[in-house]
């Protein structure tokens, strides 16, 4: 026996090496996976920030402008349709003329592509709506919009290849090297304040994230109204009152089934019975929440289901006890002990909510929506919804919008899982 | 003991009896566990003889499974386990930082508590030892390895039939009796084992008690148990353990007749366990 | 009056009951010498009038407010002169929808006087309408406020009747996923029928032409289109594939390395962020793909040569739009899913095992290998089904990062189209569903629908079992 045990740890010994190496690889693997996976978070998140940073400022031109009221065609300061009329157009191209020097056709024509005219116009418009009768024939100074393409060509500025100048022509690109060179007056890079206060629009310079943004929440308050009270009365009903039987059975597996069937299909229902057997109103907040709310409901049924498993039965049992009837005791301690649990998972089943795109472009809320929600059944698009739409314009300064639009919408999410987190940790209780 | 009151533990400084022997197989000095803060061991020094059973007692939570866990290393699993003092398995340190567990443990095999055969055939479990050390170079070879080893175990004629079926459909005590000769196939010098027959039922105990007997021949064996019947039928030698200190060593007839401690006493006589 | 202030008034109305049942019983109560002479708590009584109240209210407004429309309708079609009565349907409801749409007040449309007169009729019908509907639920709220009210008895027993409609209540909520369930299959089911009447179900799975654009009309004879769908599986397959070959090694290896390697440290930073990955809006996976990752393969692989040994492939030929950028950022997605579920699979396996094989000496790679993962295989595959139904039902990556050209290729590099990227443009900004174009849509959410449930089912079974069996 002595013999064999020697032969044994010496053929044991005689292996350990390759079996080293083995178990050094494997390690490796598990590593490098780890590894790659972080890398991805850490690429996208470089990515999505660097360029999403980006579109939250914009190029301005300070001009001095005199605010004429013969060429914008005012007589009365009281008559606001004059004021909203007024040919603010042709005031702002005057001046972005004698600006840049431009007397011949071409030359205006050069000049005229690297200010956004209307978008200028509508500032000038906006501060004579509140003041009209001492602006009037005064001399303001107002930052200017630059043509998107002009952004995007400074904002790149110095980067290989010299994206954007591709826009240019060689007039066009001397214009800007000489506003570059000027010390005073020249271009200045500010936040993007419009972006934040108005809606879609079909300039991108003028293009906002105020109507996706108050649609989102539309959308939030009419999924958590529907999927919060449904989910967790679902929830009691499995865990504290439903008997052991096949419809039980039915019901679990349908909520099984469902956490996994493909947004898209939810849109489909959507479209499908809520449009089109029930007629609501397309584009709406409503349908949207109607829709996400039958998605995010086994995610709430689940988590709420566990939440309400985690609390005691000796609670139950005391309560019974001194002659509480089952919906007492349902009532009074076991949904009020479970509803950190539950609210946590609800606040995860929005995020999840708030994020989603697919089923919402099957029920048409991938519109053009200029104008800001004030209803749940007013046509709104939400945030996703508007990255989807900006990303898909062709024009330059869109796709800006949507990496800052996706910024937005990070940061939102984000708020929200921490909120999650911070009542998973604040009120839950531990048994 | 003429006077019946017993010793309270803290004034256990020193082990009664016979810990140390001559040629020992394994010889651990002053070993101490922590768990964390917690100390589970407090400076046991125990000698384990060449071909010997040594059986170790005590109540519940008295340390001698983690003890016994120290003896391969075993314990090296659990993140917040720290063990200090000399461990050594014929002259080499157990706990040497240096010292690979994997041909350690090749050569001191453990049976667990509870029978935990891998969801392979009888056969893959088996061989599954001999073929990741590479100790069979043909399938013959191997052949070999696992009827001897199910032979040794006292399996061989129950299973010889269906090796090629599952481990888990055998029966609790066959199920036993399937990871000891998992262990024996890689031939390993000492064999633990941890309450092997907690989950069995008596005439499996009987079958594996027996089983011990024999194997005591070739191999060293350092079991745990619960049953002080099963200590005085299968060991040499007896060591009671009581809240992490080793109270007593001695030849087992002697401590389950005359034992020289009073603890000792108290927990034969079942005045607690 | 509005809906929504009808809708707060019914309320109004049902807390003022609750407060009258509850007082009358209270006084009831003294009477008799106590509330203990009563069956159920005062408040139960409130309860119970202000359910009476409010349920039946709430009902005749919901069933009001579903059928008022296409009522007023059927009166509008007989305001009609003759010849328009006997339109075909569809031109039929074009023509009450421009009467609605005068109705409601969009000035742009053009209006002939008889279309005006019959838009003003509608008009007030609706008004009496509404008045209607406020009178009847008003009146009834009082009625039954008033008769709840006199229910209100010292023997009545209003905590069982108040408990009953509770879980009724509940019962009914947990039923919504049953009838989603259903509302799903009949969505799909329908309507893939009515396109099945159209195009037949082989030249549909069978076809290997999908070029449905050209059917604009079904009525149109000759541009049906091509409605064979085997190039969006082959592209759906395609792309999931790419996405699985990277998500199931990296999150299998990733789970394992945490539950059997990491340290607890390393796995409360590491597994949270990973899961980040998870939460991140698919919109923005798409963005990703389409804006970075796509131009970088193009960029990194156009026109490369590739020899090995004796074969040589190239130069590349990458399109923009590569299935393989969609496959890549999809995995990269779906890696926390796979983890997450291995990572559950595999610290179900029970210690036990571990301790065996490691007692015999075995180093942590061969028990991984050889104890572990054949013991959690089950549970594995489960997990990678679900990953797999997943890939498949993806949408905003694909839309987004992939076109809409239906190519029968294998090559990664080439562009290709899926069943839900076809869903989504042949159902975008079409809102009747009259042709075999959008018809193919919910065709094809029928086809994906079916994969995924049985997927789904199958995973969830096997995944159930195997928990069994270490339980």
């Amino acid at each position: 026996m002595t013999d064999k045990n020697i032969n044994t740890i010496d053929l044991v010994n005689k292996n350990l090496k390759k079996r080293y190496r083995a178990e050094k690889r494997f390690q490796a693997y598990g590593i490098l996976s780890i590894c790659f996976g972080l890398m991805c978070l850490v690429f996208l998140f470089t990515d999505i920030i660097s360029k999403g940073t980006r579109g939250f400022f914009y190029h301005y031109l300070p001009i001095e402008i005199h605010l004429d009221a013969e060429v914008l065609g005012i007589t009365d300061t009281n008559d606001v349709h004059q004021i909203l009329g007024a040919d603010y157009t042709t005031l702002v191209k005057k001046r972005v003329y004698e600006i840049f020097e431009a007397k011949k056709r071409k030359e205006k024509k050069n000049a005229r592509t690297l200010i956004a005219i209307d978008a200028t116009g509508y500032r000038i418009q906006d501060l004579l709506k509140t003041n009209a009768a001492s602006l009037l024939g005064t001399t303001i100074t107002i930052d200017a919009l630059v043509d998107d393409k002009v952004d995007f060509y400074l904002k790149r500025l110095g980067e290989k290849g010299e994206p954007g100048k591709e826009y240019f022509n060689e007039a066009q690109l001397l214009l800007i090297g000489k506003l570059l060179e000027r010390q005073e007056g020249g271009f200045n890079k500010s936040l993007n304040k419009t972006f934040f206060t108005s809606g879609d629009s079909a300039q991108s310079e003028e293009a906002g994230i105020l109507s996706a943004f108050m649609g989102s929440l539309y959308l939030l308050l009419v999924t958590f109204c529907l999927s919060f009270p449904i989910g967790i009365a679902t929830a009691v009903y499995l865990e504290e009152y439903a008997p052991k039987n096949k419809w039980t059975d039915l019901i679990e597996i349908n909520i099984n089934n469902l956490a996994a069937v493909p947004s898209i299909i939810f849109g489909l229902l959507g479209l499908a019975i809520f449009l089109s057997f029930f007629g609501f109103p397309r584009s709406t907040p409503l349908v949207g929440g109607f829709v996400l709310t039958l998605m995010t409901l086994p995610t709430i049924i689940i988590s709420s289901r566990a939440a309400i498993k985690a609390v005691p039965p000796s609670i139950r049992e005391a309560a019974y006890g001194i002659g509480a009837s089952k919906m007492q005791v349902t009532i009074h301690h076991v949904i009020p002990l479970a509803m950190p649990g539950m609210l946590t998972g609800t606040i995860i089943g929005l995020a999840q909510a708030l994020g989603e795109s697919a089923p919402l472009l099957m029920i048409g809320m991938a519109a053009f929506i200029p104008d800001v929600p004030t209803a749940i059944t007013d046509p709104s698009t939400v945030l996703p919804m508007q990255i989807f739409q900006w990303f898909r314009n062709a024009d330059a300064g869109f796709s800006e919008k949507a990496s800052a639009a996706i910024l937005v919408l990070i940061l939102f999410l984000v708020m929200m899982n921490a909120l999650a987190v911070w009542a998973r940790s604040r009120l839950e209780r531990r048994w | 003991m003429e006077n019946n009151t017993i010793t309270d533990i803290n004034d256990i400084k020193e082990t009664v009896g016979i810990p140390l022997v001559d040629n020992a197989k394994m010889s651990m000095r002053d070993v101490d566990v922590f768990y964390g803060e917690k100390q589970a061991i407090f400076g046991v020094s125990l000698d384990i003889g060449v071909n010997e059973v040594i059986a170790m007692i005590g109540p519940s939570g008295c340390g001698k499974s983690t003890f016994l866990r120290c003896l391969n290393r075993m314990n090296d699993t659990i993140e917040i386990c720290k063990v200090t003092g000399q461990l050594h398995l014929e002259g080499q340190n157990i706990y040497d930082s240096k010292l690979d567990v994997v041909p350690l443990r090749a050569r001191v095999g453990m049976v667990f508590q509870k029978p935990n055969p891998f969801p392979k055939s009888i056969y893959d479990n088996v061989a599954y030892g001999p073929r990741i050390h590479g100790l069979a170079a043909r399938r013959a070879d191997m052949d070999e390895i696992v009827e001897t080893s199910l032979r040794k175990a006292g399996l061989w004629e129950e299973v010889k039939d269906r090796l090629h079926q599952p481990g888990t459909g055998l029966s609790g005590g066959q199920q036993q009796r399937l990871c000891i000769a998992r262990t024996i196939a890689v031939s390993p010098e000492v064999i633990l084992m941890d309450e092997p027959c907690s989950a069995l039922d008596p005439i499996a105990t009987a079958k594996i008690e027996e089983l011990i007997d024999e194997l005591s021949e070739n191999f060293t064996i350092a079991i745990v148990t619960h049953s002080m019947q099963q200590a005085a039928r299968v060991s040499h030698r007896t060591a009671y353990f009581h809240l992490g200190k080793l109270v007593e060593v001695n030849e087992t007839e002697k401590v389950f007749t005359n034992p020289d401690h009073s603890l000792t006493e108290a927990y034969i006589t079942g005045r607690f366990g | 009056m509005s809906l929504s202030a009808l809708f707060v008034l019914i309320m109004l109305g049902a807390t003022v009951t609750y407060m009258l049942g509850r007082s009358r019983s209270l006084a009831l109560a003294n009477n008799l010498g106590g509330i203990r002479h009563l069956h159920s708590l005062p408040l139960y009584y409130g309860a119970q009038a202000a359910l009476w109240c409010l349920i039946p209210c709430l009902a005749l407004l919901a069933i009001w407010v579903a059928f008022d429309d296409s009522i007023i309708r059927q009166i509008a079609i007989q305001y009609l002169p003759e010849d328009k009565q006997n339109l075909a349907p569809q031109e039929l409801s074009l023509l009450l929808n421009t009467i609605e749409n005068i109705a409601g007040g969009v000035t742009s449309l053009k209006a002939t006087p008889e279309m005006q007169a019959i838009a003003d009729r509608v008009v007030s019908l609706q008004r009496l309408s509404s008045i209607l509907l406020s009178a009847i639920v008003l009146s009834s709220l009082v009625l039954l406020s008033g008769w709840g009210w006199s229910k209100v008895k010292p023997e009545y027993r209003a905590r069982n009747s108040v408990e009953k409609t509770f879980m009724i209540f509940l019962l009914g909520c947990s039923t919504l996923a049953i009838f989603t369930t259903v509302g799903i299959v009949f969505s799909v089911l329908f309507e893939s029928i009515r396109f099945f009447e159209i195009i037949p179900l082989t030249d549909f799975l069978l076809g290997t032409q999908w070029s449905p654009q050209t059917a604009i009309r079904s009525d149109q004879v000759g541009s049906s289109g091509a409605f064979g769908a085997i190039p969006l599986f082959t592209g759906t397959m395609l792309i999931s594939f790419i996405a699985m070959v990277i998500a199931v090694p990296t999150g299998l290896m990733t789970a394992i390395y945490l539950s059997e390697y990491a340290n607890n440290k390393v796995r409360v930073v590491v597994k949270p962020m990973l899961e980040v990955l998870a939460g991140i809006p698919t919109v923005v996976y798409g963005f990703f793909a389409a804006l970075t990752v796509a131009p970088m393969i193009k960029n990194a692989l156009h026109g490369l040569e590739l020899s090995l040994l004796s074969f040589s492939i190239g130069p590349l030929d990458v399109s923009g739009e590569s299935a393989l950028a969609a496959g890549l950022v999809m995995g990269v997605m779906i890696i926390p899913f796979v983890s997450s579920l291995s990572d559950d699979v595999i610290n179900a396996v029970p210690q036990s095992l571990r301790d065996g094989s490691y007692g015999l000496g075995s180093t942590q790679s061969e028990t991984v290998k050889k104890v572990i993962l054949p013991a959690a295989l089950p549970g594995i595959v489960g997990a990678i089904l679900l990953a797999v139904s997943r890939a498949i039902g993806e949408t905003m990556i694909v839309v987004m990062a992939v076109g809409t050209a239906a190519r029968l290729t294998a090559n990664p590099l080439e562009s290709v189209t899926t069943v839900t990227v076809q869903m989504t443009t042949l159902l975008i900004g079409d809102h009747e569903f009259d042709s075999a174009k959008t018809l193919a849509a919910f065709a094809l959410g029928l086809v994906l629908f079916v994969i995924t449930l049985g997927l789904n089912f199958f995973a969830l079974r096997i995944v159930k079992k195997y928990r069994e069996q270490y339980d």
